[in-house]
């Protein structure tokens, strides 16, 4: 019986897909959205953090390390309950009425992802040898093509962290629940609809949903491992 | 290094992109507003409403909210959340106005003016429902003997444990009864909402108290399943609309709740209430007072 189920699952997500249904699109797009929005401020923040934090030694930096190291772990629900907390009406951030909105699941998201990429963008760092930093330092390299250059020997690295930011952001649903309520037409994204669809029964629709998750996950991982991998072979 | 190039090429084009259609998005809302015809300019549009899961799980929400948002000129935003919780952020202010039904713990409410405007809205019923098997033997019986035949039997029962108007009425039947419901070794709290907790009963064949509405609509999914007591005085259940109190907080979208408590009320919106669910379920989900 629950084989059946996921034939039904699969023939309705190929039907929903064909179908060109307007709210799955629309709650798709908007999962691509609020993920990639979340990623790429990750990504801005993170990876010039994650250099600076393997590659400058200064006081603190040891203590600010571990705390990123920890915040990998960063349950998304407690993200989801701080965010809630600031974001509360009578919260500090309150004015702006920011709470179950789109914005409010970007802010939760680039919380659980930013410190996956700036940890593993700094231990990428750190890897790197003080010789061929002096090394590039003595060919006459300007501070930024010291950066360039040493951006260019960890990329391997630094899209294995995009990689994985991408993954907990996209698989993340305590949180965006959380902040974001849920809202259809608004906040309703993938995930959040899964577990919407199962509270009502609705197992079809929620196996469905998980396939268009899933397809979009593994579209989005592979075409980064693509850029990953197709680079190295350029070398 | 042209790969390189084009891979930020495409990287800042989707950061363009989403954020482009951010304001595209907010750009195309506030005219909606201002081309309504009879309504004039909101300062707010805004509106929260923390409700139960049941309304939205029945998929009532689904049909009244976009009446709602055509008639007048806010968007609303849904929580459906346990009526706990509910009323818990109408005592915050953080929500505008409230759909719940937990009668007893609303009157807290309005006797503290945390929320005004207080309006029943409509009810339907509570039911026990079961294996069909019935181990405990309780069809038929009032609540009171079959919650006393549950427990005696030590029957798996399963309950809400959320705080929700359902899990507050499950207490107060228990209460009735005379019984402390955790001294049944089977009793299980499940913490999660009515739909959810219903996938458990049905899971472990046990015994829950659930409105009609949602077993109604998840009957299918919960094989040999079915309601074992009904039709109890205690067994109603009430559903009230309110505003919350603007003094709660600064930002309460004043005219927003008192809009939405009088469509709640109003004739259209009524008819609307108790035609849902006729045409799937073959019967009403829920019911008007007279």
């Amino acid at each position: 019986m629950r084989m059946d189920l996921l034939i039904e699952g699969l023939k309705k997500a190929i039907e929903l897909i064909l179908a060109g249904d307007p709210i799955i699109a629309e709650i798709t797009l908007r999962t691509l959205k609020v993920s990639l929005t979340a990623i790429i401020i990750s990504m801005i923040v993170g990876i010039p953090a994650g250099m600076v934090l393997g590659l400058v030694q200064f006081p603190g930096r040891r203590l600010i390390l571990a705390l990123v190291n920890i915040g990998m772990g960063l349950p998304p629900v407690v993200a989801g309950l701080w965010i809630t907390l600031l974001l509360w009406r009578s919260g500090p951030l309150g004015e702006y009425s920011l709470l179950y909105s789109e914005t409010a699941i970007v802010l939760a998201q680039t919380l659980v992802s930013l410190p996956i990429i700036t940890a593993l963008t700094a231990t990428a760092f750190q890897q790197i040898s003080e010789k061929m930093i002096l090394q590039v330092k003595a060919l006459g390299a300007t501070r930024l093509q010291l950066v360039w250059i040493l951006m260019k020997e960890c990329k391997l690295a630094i899209l294995a962290a995009i990689i994985a930011g991408f993954g907990r952001v996209i698989a993340e649903v305590g949180a965006a629940m959380m902040v974001g309520g849920n809202i259809s037409g608004q906040t309703r994204i993938l995930t959040t609809s899964i577990v919407m669809e199962v509270s009502k029964g609705n197992f079809d629709i929620a196996l469905a949903l998980s396939f268009i998750l899933m397809t979009l996950a593994f579209l989005i991982t592979f075409c980064l491992t693509y850029l990953q991998q197709r680079k190295r072979s350029n070398e | 290094m042209k790969n390189k190039f084009l891979s930020i090429m495409f990287i800042l084009s989707l950061a363009l992109m989403t954020a482009c259609s951010n304001s595209d998005t907010e750009k195309a809302e506030a005219p909606e507003g201002a081309n309504e015809p009879e309504t004039t300019k909101v300062d707010r549009t805004d509106l929260i409403l923390a409700t139960t899961t049941s309304t939205q799980d029945s998929g009532l929400l689904d049909e009244l909210i976009p009446m709602f948002e055509e008639e007048n000129p806010y968007k609303v935003k849904t929580i459906a959340v346990g009526t706990g919780q509910a009323l818990e952020m109408g005592v915050k202010g953080e929500a505008d106005t409230l759909l719940t039904h937990a009668p007893a713990s609303e009157k807290e409410l309005v006797d503290n003016e945390d929320v005004l405007n207080y309006q029943q809205v409509m009810y339907n019923d509570f039911v026990v429902v079961g294996p069909t098997a019935d181990p405990a033997g309780v069809k038929g019986l009032s609540t009171t003997e079959a919650f006393a035949k549950i427990f005696e039997s030590q029957s798996v029962f399963v309950s809400r444990g959320d705080d929700s108007g359902t899990h507050k009425k499950e207490l107060q039947l228990w209460e009735e009864a005379s019984l402390t419901p955790s001294e049944n070794e089977a009793y299980l709290e499940t913490g999660q909402g009515m739909g959810n907790s219903l996938q458990v009963a049905a899971e472990k064949q046990g015994y829950i108290l659930t409105d009609r509405a949602t077993y109604l609509a998840q009957k299918d999914t919960l094989g040999e399943f079915e309601v074992l007591v009904e039709g109890d005085d205690n067994l109603l259940n009430i559903y009230h609309v309110m505003e919350v109190n603007p003094e709660k907080s600064d930002m309460i979208n004043v005219e927003g709740a008192k809009a939405f408590v009088e469509f709640m009320i109003d004739e259209d919106t009524q008819s609307t209430i108790a035609e849902f669910g006729v045409e799937e379920y073959g019967e009403p989900l829920f019911f008007l007072f007279e």
